[in-house]
């Protein structure tokens, strides 16, 4: 089964009398395991598709699938569940709650999920050991590194056991040490989990990693190749 | 909801830390809440140990929380117009609970005479152990005694009535009245003993006799002016008054205090009004404190509330996890400021000296000493106030915060 699927998406933006294109017509298949990179110029469309399909924001027309889901019909209740249990986002900043500790942020996806405390407490433990935090859970965001924050973001996204994690420019505050570290996190999850992730970009040495790189110019896929990336399972 | 009792944990650690980002605002917010229920309870307990007193202290010189009189005795209080003492029914009635005390005592109008002045006054022709036991403390009796039986054929007056006649314990002074054919009555009698009062103006404006010498004096027979009748609580004689006038039967007038002392009823009930009245002021002034504290902590949020939104939780969530957090400031003002409040109180449970101003006050039927009555009630109710109306307030901003959209909340700057 395709992991997401999406027909003819459009979403344009008005602000005052401009209307601005975000997305033009885009339509695209990601198996389920697939390592996907969207890059593009700034303004090109990225967040805005990622928005979409993660059902942050309802494009103007067209379809989209993620599983079984059709996610254009679903209402704002329905979405928030398909983000709750369905997705795993990691966004480029601003990804924890400051007066949480590591633990707390992971553990609070799964209160909101209705998990029991103890199952949470156990959870939350094995993913941090998972993303190699094992002795920071106690820790603030404000007391870890750029890298280890974004390392509980992933914690967080991968906990609820999610098909699809949704990355908008996870790297881009990141050093290139802490970005490799990060890219290989989502290489290992993807081979050892089969976690389909779909990853937004600017940085070369993330689009090297995919094995499929999507290109979009002002909201419109212009090309979709395969490359020889680190992170994939068998496509 | 299914998450609510799992939500407990995290929602709660999230709405106490969230409480203490910004720490001095809410101090100040706090303080604030703080202060206002402090000064809703103290206000609240002088304000009833001052209607208290005016109350107790009008009743004291009533004496007896409901009187039964012959109808027309209110109008002319003369010996004419006396009644029977009681018997059959309604002495029965007066000897079941909860009337507590009785008593049947004259009350005419009439003239004390020294050889040096005179002055007029009401004279009190009654049987002691009613009259303590209906509330006469006979610690009031400063010099001499107290009248003995109701055939005692002295005469107890007042400390500034003493003054006014220029007489003293000892000496014999003379009582006029008028008895039943309308003649001038007198005689003389010697005072027994002196009483102070509450009020300066009850110490001249009356005089205890024996009963008996009175009826004698006045050529009434056993007629008596007034019963005095009290249950121990001013405040339930409307469980039992009416009870009581079917008993006295409709040739008889019944009246409780607030009746027969309508100032000191409008009083009391005018209390209630004020406290409420103030009790919202002090709020109103709070809750823009509070609105502005909720307002300013979600919009400094926004972005981690839209992340929250982005994660999946839902707006109601989101109105509950804000709601939480004003919770905890409000729960917090007020227990502090209940917990004030009693400690300020205990050191003045004994009374607070008030003789400065006693002077001005005692026009208003106070004494010089103020009880302050602290009542569960105004604690709860000023508790359940805060809390509702806080809560309330708090739905504003709760509100806001889970009106906002994920995506442009994520990319604020
Ligand atoms: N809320 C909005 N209101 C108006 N215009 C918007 C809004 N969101 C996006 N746009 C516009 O839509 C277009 C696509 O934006 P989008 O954020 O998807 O680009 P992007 O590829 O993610 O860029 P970047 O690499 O800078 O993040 C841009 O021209 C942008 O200005
Ligand atoms: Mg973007």
């Amino acid at each position: 089964m395709a992991a997401v699927r999406c027909r003819a998406l459009s979403k344009c933006f008005v602000q005052g009398e401009q209307v601005i294109t975000g997305l033009d017509d885009v339509s695209l298949d990601i198996a389920e395991g697939e390592f996907v990179g969207l890059c593009g110029p700034s303004g090109s469309g990225k967040t805005t598709l990622l928005n979409a399909l993660g059902g942050l924001d309802t494009p103007d027309s067209g379809e989209i699938e993620i599983g079984d889901l059709r996610v254009d019909l679903l209402g704002k209740g329905a979405l928030a569940e398909m983000r709750l249990h369905r997705i795993g986002f990691v966004f480029q900043a601003y990804n924890l709650i400051p007066v949480l500790s590591a633990r707390e942020n992971i553990e609070f996806v799964m209160q909101v999920q209705g998990v029991p405390a103890q199952e949470r407490k156990a959870r939350s433990l094995a993913i941090l050991e998972e993303v190699g935090l094992a002795d920071h859970e106690d820790r603030l965001p404000a007391q870890l590194s750029g890298g280890q924050q974004q390392r509980v973001a992933v914690a967080r996204a991968i906990v609820s056991q999610p098909t699809l994690v949704l990355a908008d420019e996870p790297t881009a505050n990141l050093d290139s040490h802490s970005a490799d570290q990060l890219m290989d996190l989502f290489g290992v999850l993807n081979r050892e989990r089969g976690i389909t992730f779909v990853i937004a970009t600017h940085d070369a040495r993330v689009m090297a990693y995919c094995r499929r790189l999507v290109r979009l110019l002002d909201g419109k896929i212009v090309s979709d190749e395969r490359q020889p990336g680190q992170g994939q399972t068998a496509a | 909801m299914r998450s609510l009792g799992t939500q407990f944990t995290i929602a709660t650690t999230l709405a106490w830390r969230n409480l203490w980002r910004n720490h001095r605002r809410t101090l100040v917010m706090l303080a604030a809440i703080v202060v206002g229920v402090w000064a809703m309870i103290l206000f609240g307990a002088l304000m009833r140990g001052m209607l208290d007193e005016m109350v107790r202290g009008g009743l004291n010189s009533l004496p007896g929380e409901v009187q039964i009189h012959n109808p027309q005795y209110r109008d002319d209080p003369s010996i004419e117009n006396s009644m029977a003492p009681p018997a059959g029914e309604l002495l029965a009635s007066l000897d079941r609970a909860p009337i507590t005390a009785w008593t049947a005592r004259i009350k005419v109008p009439g003239m004390l005479a020294s050889e040096r002045d005179n002055r007029g006054l009401m004279l009190l022709g009654v049987d002691p152990a009613g009259e303590v036991a209906l509330g006469f403390d006979p610690k009031d009796i400063v010099e001499g005694r107290f009248l003995e039986s109701a055939s005692d054929r002295g005469i107890v007056i007042g400390r500034r009535m003493a003054e006014r006649l220029e007489t003293e314990l000892g000496k014999r002074v003379v009582v006029m009245s008028q008895d039943l054919n309308n003649e001038v009555a007198d005689r003389g009698v010697r005072v027994v003993g002196i009483f102070r009062a509450r009020l300066q103006a009850d110490e001249e404006s009356r005089a205890w006799l024996g009963r008996d010498a009175m009826q004698e004096l006045l050529g009434a027979g056993d007629a008596v002016s007034e019963i005095a009748v009290t249950g121990n609580d001013y405040k339930a004689v409307d469980d039992w008054w009416q009870g009581l006038a079917e008993s006295a039967g409709p040739e008889l007038e019944t009246l409780p205090w607030q009746q027969l002392q309508p100032f000191l009823d409008s009083m009391f009930r005018a209390q209630g009004s004020v406290n409420a009245v103030l009790t919202v002021i002090i709020f109103l002034a709070l809750s823009f404190g509070l609105v502005n504290t909720l307002v300013m902590a979600v919009f400094e949020r926004v972005r981690e509330i839209g992340l929250m939104m982005a994660l999946g939780m839902k707006p109601a969530s989101v109105m509950y996890q804000v709601l939480l957090e004003s919770l905890y400031l409000l729960a917090l003002g007020l227990i502090i400021g209940n917990v004030l409040a009693v400690a300020t109180l205990w050191p003045m449970r004994n009374g607070i000296d008030i003789s400065v101003v006693g002077e001005g006050l005692e026009m208003a039927g106070m004494g010089s000493t103020l009880y302050p009555v602290l009542a569960w009630q105004d604690m709860l109710g000023s508790t359940l106030i805060v809390l509702i109306l806080g809560l309330l307030a708090s739905l504003l901003p709760a509100w806001r915060a889970s009106r906002l959209d994920p995506v442009q909340a994520l990319t604020r700057n």
